[in-house]
């Protein structure tokens, strides 16, 4: 087979995925989108692997390891970008990227809401501690 | 002791007590009486025992010379003559007796401690000048009294009048200062030596090639310090300062300096007939035209004022004749009756409570309530007005004799024109001086009206003070022009019969033509009330004074002058009057000379910088700013941009790398 | 390899490459689509195309072992945890006009820039290079598994311990909104309503601890 299928289908794929990550508005899509990238790197992975253990004598089969650790990090990684996005959901009422703008310059519409929380949180802690 | 320790200790002691009073003025409040009046008085006892070892002989010389300092040597010189020794009893008496007076008249001020560490150094400052041999030690004295008259005037420097003033006589007395420095320069360059006796000895051998130069050069010094014309404006106004400051400062020593320095290098102007024509010219139209302007005054100070400008003007008349013994005797009894005049016009001030002469005219029973104001004020004004056998007669026929002996042509040393001109000019403000002189007495004593306000007995301190300067203005004269040939020139200093018989013709001419027009005007007073009364019963003096200034204006709607109608000198002066209230508009021309055009060269400044070059600085801020403000823009806080444009700069990159790797 | 390469055609392809081809067009098309749908939730099931027809990718480069993980962790996990995270963030079902950010076209042109760019380069570097994919099949199960426990088992368990540090982060992220939510919560509350500060956000709180059993639960299996 043709090494320039799977390359090719690799890098379109991970563009793809890079549209995604850039052009979403919500935090878990962007998170598929990642997963499309990982993706599209694993299929590389495999494809020269697979083009290499034929190619070279001796392998240490070093494409498909790699392919199963990225699996298993991109499981954990989905977990726990799943994890903060809901704690950013419960925080903030929204997982929209674009409304998550704290380190904006200025004064932006966030900009107030940062000096809402701190009143709040000390309101809060005196009641708590109360 | 030496003569020259104890003349070492005399201008050192008042110093120390300056910068000890400075010290400890907050730390120990009750040493500041002592260390105000005590070194004073200590520095007067050594002055009295220098000029007693010294005894009109020969000079005392004393040299040393700390560093060199370059081609002209600048030593610590002391030249202590018949001149120096009796000039610096003069001011170690009165520095005396002011400070003493000023522990009650500015008893309860809160800024006492300063003030009376300045009149210690400004004491200091005067022995300094009168014993310094060298001009460059002697400039020193100089200028901290010009510094310490710049404080003191200030005093009150809550009011505006006060701030105004320092500032004022500060400038003037800078204006003369600097040409005064050049010639300074100018004479040790060509003499070799700030020494005085080396220059003495250098005009002597005609050595000097520009002595004309030099002396006009000096002689703009010796008018602004001496407030002579056409820099004698300062002194007036100064007269927003303390009292006793007034007395001290500029009655008897400060501006006495400028005509001690004259009458020093006396010999240097004598080599200049132009400069002895500037010098007699000078004192001419300060002497007449001072007397004028005091006869048209309000503010019972700013009659002394201009009284002193007159005073001086005598003096530097006599040193136009070329007799310094007429000048330095009348310097000496012109320094006791003036401070004491001062200081019971502090008195007068603080019991009326105004320092105006038309609320004076219109109260009844002032003299009852300062009798001893008014007994020793009597006897320092008939010393003014030279009524013999008062002190001031004496010294006065001294500069008439002076005036005359020259006018005459019996010298060789001042040209006649001088004699005639200071002669004349003598006889016309001696007849001015008699007049003022009973216009205060008779507006300040003989007031009709409402009884004077009470402000309580006065402080015994400055009543006692009064009757000790009273002492040589009464005798001083009398007794003194015996002696003084000995310590001074050995020029005869006995009236002549001639001047005697005119001058006091003129002045009791002046005396009673000034007390008909009393008579005259005095019956309007009832018809115009007019004053205003500040009243601080258990203030000080000095409180009292300050009000008194700061109130004038507001009150009478000018500074110098009342629309008083029953004022003599109003009827006197007739259309002169208007004129001579303001100096005769030579403030007005200094404004319109100096002040505009230096303050339209500095709203030019100002608009060059501000509008110019500030334009470049804030451009130089503004352009960043606005790059700033472009490039904030670009931070929105939105990561998906930041990660945009973050990896279309990698693709750039990366595209650019593989170009140039594959060399395409 | 190099030598074998006048044997291929460019233009003639083989069975698999057709295959393949076609795979890859169903893949990348659902990938597209994963992308740019509106609706939140068939995003996540193109997803699902997407990944599984990337599973028959690996098949047909005969890794078979990777394309079961594939299937198993990817399609059988991960979307599963998508989709919980998806309903737990309350998005909408059905279209979503605001899907997209207002980024989307300068996300375009990167995308597609970085596309050409690469696929520039990798055609043009690997224009005459040809996988054999006759013989034993590269990535079976047993090869797979002695290279990983032979060459592989350093990383592999190092692997497990970040694994491990996965889940305590996960609890530790879930039990901190917990413990101290009432402190932690309040900013969520201040937009919403200023009084009812126990209300939504603690009853989030649990429904997040039980997704978080969903990752460890695959650390396990794997």
């Amino acid at each position: 087979m043709h090494l320039a299928y799977p390359a090719v289908l690799s890098a379109l794929l991970f563009c793809t995925g890079l549209y995604g990550v850039l052009a979403r508005r919500n935090a878990i899509l962007v998170l598929m989108s990642v997963e499309l990238m990982l993706n599209a790197v694993n299929l590389n992975l495999v494809a020269f692997d697979v083009w290499l253990s034929r190619a070279a004598e001796e392998t240490l089969h070093s494409g498909q390891a790699l392919t199963l650790f990225t699996i298993a990090i991109a499981a954990a990684e989905i977990g726990i970008g799943l994890a903060i996005v809901l704690a950013v959901h419960r925080n903030r009422g929204t997982s929209d990227i674009d409304k998550l703008r704290d380190t904006a310059e200025g004064h932006e519409p966030d900009g107030s809401d940062t000096d809402t929380p701190a009143t709040g949180t000390a309101a809060e802690k005196a009641e708590a501690t109360a | 002791m030496t003569t020259t320790t104890l003349a070492v200790l005399v201008p050192l002691l008042p110093f120390l007590g300056a910068a000890a009073g400075l010290l400890l003025g907050r730390s120990a409040p009750g040493f500041v009486r002592p260390l105000a009046v005590l070194p004073t008085l200590a520095s007067l006892v050594l002055a009295v025992l220098v000029a007693a070892r010294q005894g009109g002989g020969r000079a005392v010389d004393a040299v040393t010379e700390l560093t060199p300092t370059g081609s002209v040597p600048v030593e610590l010189a002391l030249h202590i003559d018949g001149f120096a020794a009796l000039v610096a009893i003069l001011v170690g008496t009165v520095a005396t007796c002011v400070q003493i007076y000023s522990t009650g008249y500015l008893r309860d001020d809160p800024r006492y401690a300063s003030y009376a560490a300045l009149v210690s150094l400004f004491t200091s400052a005067m022995f300094l000048v009168v014993y310094s041999g060298d001009l460059m030690v002697l400039l020193v004295g100089w200028e901290v009294m010009g510094i310490c008259s710049y404080f003191l005037v200030g005093h009150y420097w809550e009011t505006p009048e006060a701030r105004a003033a320092s500032l004022k006589a500060f400038l003037v007395t800078k204006l003369g200062d600097v040409p005064f420095l050049i010639g300074l320069l100018a004479l040790a360059t060509e003499a070799g030596s700030f020494r005085i006796t080396r220059i003495l000895g250098a005009v002597a051998d005609g050595s000097l090639d520009h002595p004309t130069v030099i002396a006009l050069l000096l002689l703009a010094g010796v008018a602004g310090k001496s407030a002579q014309f056409p820099l004698h404006t300062w002194l007036p106004d100064a007269m927003a300062g303390p009292t006793p400051v007034s007395a001290l400062i500029h009655a008897a020593t400060m501006v006495a300096a400028g005509v001690y320095f004259v009458a020093r290098l006396l010999p240097l102007f004598e080599a200049s007939r132009a400069a002895m024509v500037v010098l007699a010219v000078m004192a001419a139209v300060t002497m007449v035209g001072s007397a004028l302007a005091a006869l048209a005054q309000d503010d019972i100070k700013r009659v002394l004022a201009y009284s002193t400008i007159g005073q001086l003007g005598y003096m530097t008349g006599a040193l136009a004749t070329g007799d310094r013994g007429a000048a330095v005797f009348h310097l000496l009894s012109h320094g006791a009756f003036k401070a004491l005049l001062f200081l019971a016009a502090g008195v007068i001030i603080h019991a009326a409570g105004t320092n105006s002469l038309a609320a004076m005219s219109r109260m009844r029973g002032l003299r009852d309530r300062v009798p001893d104001a008014y007994w020793t004020m009597t006897v320092a004004l008939l010393a003014l007005a030279a009524i013999p056998p008062f002190s001031g007669f004496f010294s006065k026929e001294s500069v008439l004799g002076a005036a005359e002996h020259v006018a005459t042509g019996h010298t060789e040393h001042a040209p006649g024109a001088a004699g005639w001109t200071v002669l004349v000019a003598a006889l016309i403000t001696a007849l001015l001086t008699a007049a003022y002189a009973t216009r205060l007495w008779l507006l300040a004593f003989r007031g009709r009206g409402a009884e004077a306000p009470d402000h309580g007995r006065q402080p015994v301190v400055m009543n006692a003070v009064l009757w000790v300067l009273a002492l040589p203005s009464l005798a001083l004269g009398g007794l003194a022009f015996r002696l003084l040939p000995d310590w001074f020139d050995g020029h005869d200093l006995t009236p002549t019969l001639t001047t005697s018989v005119l001058g006091t013709g003129v002045a009791l001419v002046g005396g009673i033509v000034t007390y008909a027009a009393w008579r005259h005007t005095s019956a309007l007073a009832d018809r115009t009330p007019l004053g205003a009364v500040a009243a601080h019963p258990e203030g000080d003096a000095a409180l009292v004074e300050a009000e008194a200034i700061a109130a004038h204006r507001p009150a009478y709607g000018d500074l110098a002058s009342a629309p008083d109608p029953s004022d003599p000198g109003r009827l006197l002066l007739g259309p002169l009057h208007r004129h001579a209230a303001v100096g005769f508009h030579l403030d007005a021309v200094y404004t319109t000379l100096f002040v505009r055009p230096v303050r339209a060269g500095a709203s030019l400044v100002r608009f060059l910088d501000r509008e110019v070059v500030d334009t470049y600085v804030r451009a130089a801020g503004a352009l960043p700013r606005l790059l700033g403000a472009a490039v904030r823009r670009s931070q929105t806080g939105n990561v998906q941009t930041y990660v945009s444009a973050l990896l279309a700069g990698t693709v750039v990159l990366a595209v650019a790398a593989v170009l140039v790797a594959t060399g395409a | 390899m190099i030598l074998a390469a006048g044997s291929h055609g460019f233009l003639s392809p083989t069975g698999v490459e057709i295959a393949f081809l076609l795979v890859g067009l169903v893949t990348l098309g659902a990938a597209v689509l994963t992308v740019t749908t509106r609706q939140l939730v068939h995003a996540a099931l193109w997803l699902v195309v997407a990944l599984g027809g990337l599973a028959v990718e690996y098949l047909l480069l005969t890794a078979e072992f990777i394309a079961w993980v594939q299937v198993l962790i990817y399609v059988g996990a991960v979307v599963v945890l998508i989709l919980f995270g998806l309903m737990l963030t309350r998005a909408p079902i059905g279209r979503s006009p605001d899907a997209d950010s207002g980024n989307r076209w300068a996300a375009l042109t990167v995308a597609v820039a970085s596309a050409v760019a690469l696929v520039w380069v990798v055609v043009d570097a690997f224009r005459t290079t040809w996988i054999d994919l006759d013989g034993p099949a590269a990535g079976s199960t047993a090869v797979t598994g002695a290279s990983l426990f032979q060459n592989w088992v350093l990383p592999f368990e190092a692997l497990s311990v970040l694994l491990l540090a996965a889940l305590v982060g996960a609890i530790v992220l879930s039990r901190k909104a917990r413990s101290t939510g009432a402190g932690e919560a309040s900013p969520a509350v201040a937009p919403q309503a200023g009084t009812s500060q126990a209300g939504t956000p603690q009853a989030g709180a649990p429904q997040a601890g039980t997704s978080q059993a969903g990752p460890s639960r695959t650390d396990g299996v794997r």
